[in-house]
């Protein structure tokens, strides 16, 4: 099960390039979305983290900062980022090998992957919006946005 | 993936009947392959059944990671200020893998349009505009890559690139009407 509305969202210290981490704490009066996703270079076109990165300007109204995580190394994460110009973080959750992800309850012990799941994080730190997706299918943006326009009752 | 959010609408471009009862909305980037694969999948489904459907394309471009695929939108959605929306689409999907703000012009001058008129309007405020709208009711109704179909609002989780998965989408929605079966049953 992964953390619903109402729990505290679990703080971590990751790595976001080969040589700077980010700790939740640096996002402290924001509101994050985090995506918890399988592996980087998935082929599609259109794919998860693309898609968000196309999105980004729609999270911005909302004052909302996006993270990616996935257990792939920060070596990886480089190399997709500039593969597909994602202008967000990806944090590696890698050593130890998916501790963050255990602690949002969304790492799949059977793949040793993270799962698909997202969640909305407002600026008190509380979870207000989560969801699993299967891991096959990319959840798009749109519960992310639904949930942050009713957490700030605007409308875009 | 969500259902269609926004309704069809005057600022919409279609193809077909639009008095029919079955609305297709695809959610297109044209450089993305796999829409270069749909064009004439679309295209033999409104031959063999233009009449029965009310085809419409809206703009979802990955400016990221397919760099023309923005300005081919600016120039369809410029030339259809010339009524050649379509002509455009067509040409842009046939030539997709020398895409270029160079051929986007030599097109447009094949199309015999006013070319100045064609790079004011794809410039302008009015086409970036439509452009982000269509992005954006895309992203609001779930759309998660393209292409993305809407039978008459629903999403065709089905379709698999092949002719066959659109036509018989199309064929299930329309024994729906006809018959009163559930859409969600059929489709989903």
């Amino acid at each position: 099960m992964i953390l619903s509305k109402g729990n505290k969202a679990p703080e971590f210290d990751l790595y976001a390039t080969p040589d700077q981490k980010l700790r939740s704490s640096d996002l402290k009066g924001k509101v994050v979305i985090i995506a918890f996703y399988p592996a980087d270079w998935s082929p599609v076109c259109g794919d998860q983290m693309t898609l968000y990165n196309e999105t980004r300007e729609l999270f911005h109204k909302f004052n909302a900062q996006l993270i990616g995580i996935s257990v792939d190394s920060k070596w990886c994460h480089m190399a997709f980022s500039e593969n597909r110009h994602l202008n967000f973080p990806l944090l590696s959750d890698f050593e130890p090998k998916g501790e963050v992800s255990k602690l949002y309850g969304a790492y799949n012990e059977n793949t040793g992957e993270c799962k698909r799941a997202l969640f909305v994080i407002d600026k008190a730190g509380i979870i207000q919006w989560s969801y699993l997706s299967p891991d096959a299918i990319n959840p798009g943006a749109d519960g992310i946005l639904d949930a942050l326009e009713e957490m700030s009752n605007i409308k875009i | 993936m969500s259902v269609l959010k926004h309704p069809i609408n005057s600022t919409d471009h279609f193809r077909g009947n639009v008095k029919a009862d079955i609305s297709l909305v695809e959610y297109g980037d044209f450089e993305c392959p796999h829409c270069k694969l749909a064009h004439p999948l679309v295209n033999r489904l409104l031959k063999e059944r233009g009449n029965e459907l009310h085809f419409v394309f809206r703009n979802f471009p990955l400016k990221k990671i397919h760099p023309h695929a923005y300005m081919s939108a600016a120039a369809a959605e410029a030339a259809g200020k010339q009524h050649k929306f379509w002509e455009m689409h067509h040409l842009i999907f046939e030539n997709q893998d020398r895409l270029s703000s160079n051929l986007l012009y030599l097109l447009a001058k094949d199309l015999n349009i006013d070319i100045k008129q064609f790079s004011k309007d794809s410039r302008s405020e009015e086409v970036s505009r439509k452009i982000e709208t269509d992005f954006e009711s895309g992203i609001r109704s779930g759309v998660n890559r393209t292409p993305t179909f809407f039978l008459n609002g629903f999403p065709i989780l089905t379709y698999d690139e092949t002719y066959d998965s659109l036509l018989n989408a199309v064929l299930a929605e329309s024994r729906r009407l006809h018959h009163g079966d559930s859409a969600i049953n059929l489709l989903l």
